[in-house]
Parts: structure tokens; sequence; C-alpha cells
């Protein structure tokens, strides 16, 4: 009655507004006056955060400013980009280097920046590949992919890449639980529950950042989702999500939406830590790929490791704990304080809030119901600070402001809805359009949250924006949150399909050291060309090594001969600028490979194989000077077994008749 | 039709309908409707230091004899510092020679003989090491800009480097 009753005042309204053209016009437009205003960064202004969003299925991780929205840049992670070169150039070719070879995509869902004290420090952001299961470390100075690991006995790295207050190790759970890499994987799929195991990965992060698989947690085969860490007086500890506690092996939208309630698993990663002290680890036979990028060589380096130690969940007894959580939970977020757990179980019609204390006391008064294939059930009620009643349909993720709220995203009923952690009361909702998964806000999974904006990544945009054939924008929606009521003030489509995102101020990062060009001198690239006296073309057996340099606005050499049907020509392209902004393009016509774009300072490689005998132009791709278009060569191709000699020249080769 | 489209949207999408339409209604009618008072927000979005190139400066105090930059007189010695010399042909090797020759010879940039006549040490160092705000306010450089339409590069010059450059292209017009 009362919902017919405002329904026919909101069409009247909405109607009344169409005639008078007094706002909102449109399905849309459920903001308020001053949103553009809230939303507008004039030109050539900053933005006040930098966002760092997850690409989804595009592989990548794209930064954008808040509040504008503004995309400023798509980081090439996990899938190769031809625009950057990055997967096509020698040197970034083994960054895709796993142990099933190169893989050329992936699907980037996560992403979550370094922090220190359990405050965001600009230093990294990490991203996981949810398909061929990875993690990657993006450098902030250079926002540029620095560090990729690949993880063994996983599939579908979904848990990941959160990490602990101080950066001490990001960690990956596996989404898939299969048959362990060490043991014999040719099994029947129906023998889920005997040889399917889940395993739970800790990479120790280095003061440089690198990375490095310290221990996997052996554990039943279940479906891990998200993880967050403990902070302040949970640090120490790792809370996963599980769902298919039913193991089921097939029809899991109904087979593992069987029970009334999954799990959180909460990690004792310091009690882990002395386990693998004590030698308590296994060392297992594993194979998994370690790449690297080498800023002074500017080129990525692959190693295949072969071991890992893994610890077993179900004979080390104080390592993990249950803590039963309704409903297939996929959030599991950890309040500012440290001391609420926040679990979303994506089928449940309520959010249980699950206390740290409340948990350290069940388990020392060993409040148990049982275990799970060895791991100890601690009572729901055991560790419950409480439940948000009736808050929403299909609760996702929560972030936090560091004011006392909590923010969850509700993707059935396409709603952000603040609540109160202590009193669990809900204070505010706003729709979103439509489907929100995750949501950011800057800080908001820290100890020092930035409450003033909030980010709904959406799942589907429908009829928000201008159509464009079957496929659709997904988008973004900032929301101001300074008051008590949430404020939609801009939305946005987005690159590929946002999943997490992370925020930080502009100026922690913007004054972070960032790097404006590679200092020549430094470069140690083993083809560098450090001047053009030092340009020439070598050839080796039928490889051609040509030692190339650019700067505006010419290539040394720009004309090549000698050249033979059969050979593997190596441009080694070195940018000799030395000022920020002015990097150089590099294309050869009929190159079944991406372009080079080179950085000032940098070297940078691109292989050809020519197909024809014939005259092959290269010339510059980025814009760089008045004589853009005059940055141009020849490279001549002669038939197998021809004996024109290698030649190589910049200016000099002139008509033999002028 | 549109209006029914919306409210249709909506009861697929939203779960508490009531809530969220009034919340639209009272949007609809009080926030767009300019009843919500516009609060002024602090701009914190201005870039901490001042990236470009110092443009806005009055060109009037532009000294063309000097230049503009950290350089205000340079010392020379009596004779070439050879040790120098040798090290600034090699920096301009890596840095200075894709676009300068050391004849009088137009490149992309003018050649570079007679260069430490034409024009004071002070300027020279100025323009190696600061070359955008020069580009912007000296007329002589605007108008080789005319001639070559590059604009010279910044080259990340340090004093040392630049210094010995200097001295290679005092060698360069004959000092001994």
């Amino acid at each position: 009655m009362k919902n017919k009753f405002l329904k026919a005042v909101f069409v009247i309204a909405l109607g009344s507004a169409l005639v008078t053209s007094c706002k909102p016009k449109s399905s849309g437009d459920a903001v308020s006056g001053d949103a553009a205003q809230k939303a507008y960064v004039a030109p050539g202004k900053y933005d006040e955060f930098y966002n760092f969003v997850s690409g989804g299925f595009s592989g990548q991780l794209s930064v954008y400013g808040l509040p504008s929205g503004r995309l400023f840049r798509v980081i090439p992670v996990f899938s190769v980009d031809p625009e950057k070169g990055w997967g096509y150039s020698e040197e970034t070719k083994p960054m895709l280097n796993t142990s099933q070879g190169f893989v050329p995509w992936d699907d980037l869902h996560h992403t979550e920046m370094s922090q220190t004290n359990g405050e965001v420090d600009g230093r990294w952001v990490f991203g996981n590949a949810n398909n061929t299961p990875r993690i990657a470390r993006i450098d902030l100075k250079t926002f540029k992919t620095a560090e990729i690991i690949e993880l063994p006995n996983s599939a579908g790295n979904h848990s990941s890449p959160f990490i602990t207050e101080n950066t001490e190790y990001v960690v990956a759970g596996t989404r898939f639980s299969v048959p362990a890499d060490y043991s014999n994987g040719d099994v029947a799929i129906n023998t889920y529950k005997e040889n399917f195991k889940g395993h739970i990965s800790f990479v120790k992060v280095g003061k440089e950042g690198e990375m490095d698989l310290a221990f996997q947690i052996v554990t039943p085969g279940v479906n891990f989702d998200l993880s967050h860490a403990g902070k302040g007086k949970s640090h120490g500890w790792f809370f996963f999500s599980c769902y298919n506690t039913e193991q089921a092996n097939t029809l899991l939208e109904v087979n593992a939406s069987q029970k009334d309630k999954d799990f959180i698993m909460a990690v004792n990663w310091k009690k882990a830590e002395e386990y693998i002290k004590a030698g308590k680890g296994k060392k297992q036979s594993v194979k998994y790929a370690h790449n690297k990028w080498d800023e002074k060589t500017h080129t990525a380096k692959s190693e295949i490791k072969t071991e890992v130690l893994v610890l077993d969940s179900a004979e080390l007894k104080d390592i993990c704990y249950m803590i039963p959580c309704p409903k297939s939970p996929h959030g599991c977020d950890v309040d500012p304080s440290g001391e609420y757990i926040v679990g979303s179980g994506k089928l449940a019609a309520l959010i249980p809030v699950f206390s740290f204390d409340k948990l350290q006391s069940a388990i020392a008064k060993k409040q148990f119901d049982g275990n799970y294939g060895g791991i100890p059930v601690v009572k729901y009620e055991a560790a419950l600070h409480g439940e948000v009643q009736k808050p929403g349909l299909g609760p996702l993720h929560t972030e936090f402001d560091g004011k006392g709220n909590a923010y969850t995203t509700f993707f059935v009923s396409s709603e952000v809805v603040k609540w109160d952690i202590k009193s669990l009361k809900v204070l505010d909702r706003v729709p979103t359009y439509y489907s929100v998964g995750h949501l950011c806000i800057p800080g908001g999974d820290s100890k020092k949250p930035f409450g003033k904006y909030l980010i709904a990544y959406n799942k589907i945009t429908k009829d928000r924006y201008l159509p464009t054939g079957p496929e659709l924008a997904q988008s973004a929606q900032i929301f101001d949150i300074s008051g008590d009521k949430m404020k939609m003030i801009l939305d946005f489509p987005t690159i590929g399909e946002p999943h997490y995102a992370q925020a930080a101020p502009a100026d922690l990062i913007r004054n972070n050291g960032q790097l404006k060009f590679y200092k020549i001198g430094d470069n140690n690239h083993p083809y560098v060309t450090k001047g053009e006296k030092e340009a020439k073309v070598v050839r080796e057996g039928n490889k051609v090594h040509v030692y190339m340099t650019s700067i505006r606005s010419h290539f040394a050499p720009d004309n090549i001969e000698g050249v033979k049907l059969g050979d593997e020509v190596y441009f080694h392209v070195t940018n000799l600028e030395q000022d920020w902004d002015v990097p150089h393009g590099f294309a050869i016509k009929g190159a079944d490979n991406g372009e080079l774009l080179i950085m000032p300072g940098e070297t940078t490689t691109l292989k050809w194989i020519p197909k024809k005998v014939g005259i092959f132009p290269m010339y510059c791709t980025d814009f760089c000077s008045a004589l853009h278009q005059e940055m141009q060569g020849y490279v001549r191709v002669s038939p197998a077994g021809s004996n024109v000699p290698i030649s190589f020249s910049v200016g000099t080769n002139l008509p033999a008749n002028k | 039709m549109r209006i029914r489209i919306f409210v249709k949207t909506l009861n697929i999408l939203t779960m508490n309908k009531s809530s969220i339409l009034a919340l639209v209604f009272s949007f609809a009618f009080f926030a767009s409707c300019g009843g919500d008072k516009t609060k002024k927000e602090e701009d914190t979005s201005k870039p901490v230091t001042e990236e470009s190139n110092d443009q806005a400066a009055d060109p009037s105090t532009y000294d063309p004899k000097r230049g503009e930059g950290k350089y205000t007189t340079v010392e020379l010695g009596a004779t070439l510092d050879q040790a120098m010399a040798t090290k600034g042909e090699e920096v301009a090797g890596v840095k200075c020679t894709s676009c300068h020759k050391p004849t009088d010879e137009k490149l992309v940039g003018p050649g570079w003989k007679g260069v430490t006549e034409r024009r004071k040490p002070e300027w020279i160092m100025n323009f190696i090491t600061n070359p955008d705000p020069m580009i912007n306010k000296d007329p002589e450089v605007q108008a080789q800009l005319e001639i070559c339409l590059v604009r010279m590069p910044n080259q990340g010059l340090s004093d040392d480097e630049a210094r010995n450059i200097l001295e290679y292209m005092r060698k360069n017009d004959g000092v001994k």
C-alpha cells in the first residue's frame, strides 16, 4: 500500500519534472544539483586522489583521477598490449612467462596498495591473475609492472592480492581446489572430496618489493573467495571467505548452495611462521615462474622455481580456524580498528559481523562445534558481534570511512548501504545503476580511510550511456560520503570489467619520487647505443642486430641494406632523449608484432622476420616534434643468398648522381 | 513511456523500493530544484609545485646576454682544460651530436662552430641546462626556432657535464 502510494507520487513527481524541466529529467538523474561542481576538476588542475582500478577480463590495471573520473593510464599487467609493446618487445616477453609457457592474457580482479603501519604508503600496487594464478607488483614510481610471481597448487587465484599491515605478505587463496601439483592430478573429477585440495599462499614482500613464495597452507577442498588481513590488534591473522564447503564438483549453482553456513577461515600466520621456523613445512616439488623487471637493463628475466614449503592445516591444529558464515560468503572485510570482521553471505539476507576479541576468547575456551577436514570450527555465536538485519539483497563487499561506518554493496538490490559498525543499524542507502559489485573508499580497507568519496563499480549499465551494440560498458559511480547521506556526483564508464579498486591521496604518489626519464648513463642494456657514433648493424649468422638511436626527429641508422630473407632482425632502439614526456615509437611494415614505445633513456627491442624481398619503411609512431613525419627510414631486404653487404648510415647515403 | 520503463527497472533491480523511491523523490524535489545549499569546497587540487616552464614570468626582466638559469658568471681558464674537453666530447656524443655538428653546418639544430665567440659562457651554460624558458623568451633563440622548428630538448645535463661540454665547445672553436 505504502509502496503503491509512493510509486504513484513518484510517477507524478517525475512527470512534473519532465514537464517543468526541473531536474532530474530521466532515470539516471538521482543526483543533487551541485553534483557537477563536486566532481569538477578544472583543466590544468589535479585530482585529489589516484584510483587504481582492476581491469577484470582486460587483464590490465587502469588509473583514474578522483573525483573527476578522468582516465590517466592503462598499465599493462597480465595481458599483452601492442600499443605499449608489452609482451611484444623482446625485453617484456619474459614478464608473461609461466610454468605453462608464454600466456598472453589474464583476468585481473583485485588491486591492493602497499601499506606501512596499516596505512597506504604509495610504493606499489598489487594485482591478481584469476585464471593462470599469479600476483603482479606494479611500481608506482614508474607505473609499470615490475614483478610477477606464479602460484603453484592453485587454480583461479581469486582471494588475492591482499596484504598485511606492513606489507610483510601478499596472499593468494585458490578459488578452485584442485589436486596438488605434487600429487597425481590424473583422477576422476567426482573424487573431489578425496583428491582435491585447497592451498593458500603467503608471498613474502621484501624491502624493495621483491616477492618470494614463503609458504603455503594446504586445506580441505573448498572454494576460497576473498580475504583481508587483520590489523592493529588482529595483526598476525588473515581471514579468508570460503564457499562450496559442500565440496561439489558439478552444478555449483545448486550443489554449492545447500548448506546454511559456509566459513570464514581465520589463519594465524604468525603461528604458521613459527612452524616454518621449527621445520614443520614439507618441501614439495612444484614448478612456477618468477619474473622480474630490471630497471638498469630495461629487461625482464623469468626464472622457473621448483620447490615450495607446505604446512598442513589439519595436522597443525592451531593455525587455522573455521568461523561459520551464512550462505556462501563473498566479501571478507576487516574494519580500521581490526576488531570487526564483516562476512558478506551473497545469498544471505543479513550481514554477520564477527569480533576478533570474541574469536580469541572462543579459541582459548575451545568453544568449538567439531571440525571441518581437521580444522576446528568455532561456534557461530561465540565469535559473533552481531548481525545487520535486512540490509538488502545479495551483500558482496564492505569498505569503511574511518568514522565508525561501514558501506556494503548489494548486487541483487543494486544499492550501497551505510551502517554503523557497533550498533549494526542501517543509516542510509543509495541506488546504483546497476548491480554493483565492489566498492572503494580511498584507504577504505586500511587503518586510515579517507572517507570523502565512495566509488561503486557496477556490472551492468543497460540504459546509462549511448548504446554501443550488444556489448555495453561497465561503470563506476562516485558518491560524496562526507555528509550523513551519500550523494551521487558522477558516473563514468571503465575499461574492461572493474572488480576491486584502491585509491590514495594524490600527493602520496606524485611526491614519491616519480621517475621522469631513464638516465642514459645508467642504461646497462646489453644492446644500448649511447650516441649516434655507436649506431651500427651487426650480422651474427642469420641474426642481424641493429643498434639504433632515436632523437627528435630521426633514427640512426635510417638506411639499412644487406638484410636477407631468412634473417631475424632485432631492432634495439635507444631513445637518447633526456626529458620528461618524450617517448619515441618504432614500427616497421609487415612486422607480425607490436610497435615499440621507448621511454627517454630506455632501450627496447623489436624482433622482425622479413617475409618478402623489397624496401621496408620504418617510422616513429609517437608524435614527437614538428618534424615527426620526417622521422622515418628504410630497410632493404634482398633474396636469401644475395651478396648485398650489410651497410647502414644516417644522412650520408646520397644519390650517386647529384 | 520513459517513466514506465524506469519504474519497472527499479522494480526489478531494487529490493527496498519504498526507500529508494522516497530518496529519488526527495532528490527530485529538493536537491535538484535548487533546494540544496551549495557548499563551496576548498580547492585542494592545485599542483604543489609549478611544473610549467615559468612562462608567466615577465619577459622584460629577461637578460639576453646571460640567458635564464642558475648561472650568473662562469669563469673560464686562460687556456683549455684538455681533460674537461675530452669528457665534454664524450657526453656530447651521447646527448648532443645527434642534432649538432661541430662545423657551422645545421643538422637538426645549428652547428657549434663559433658558438663560444657568439655567446657568453653563462648564456651557453644556462641554455643547455635550462632550454625551455629561454626558447620561450630569448628573441634570437625564437628566431632560430623558426628555422629549425624543433625545440631543443632538455637533455638532463648535470653541472659537470654542462661545464665539460662548454670546454669541448671552446676546443672546437680553437682555444688551446
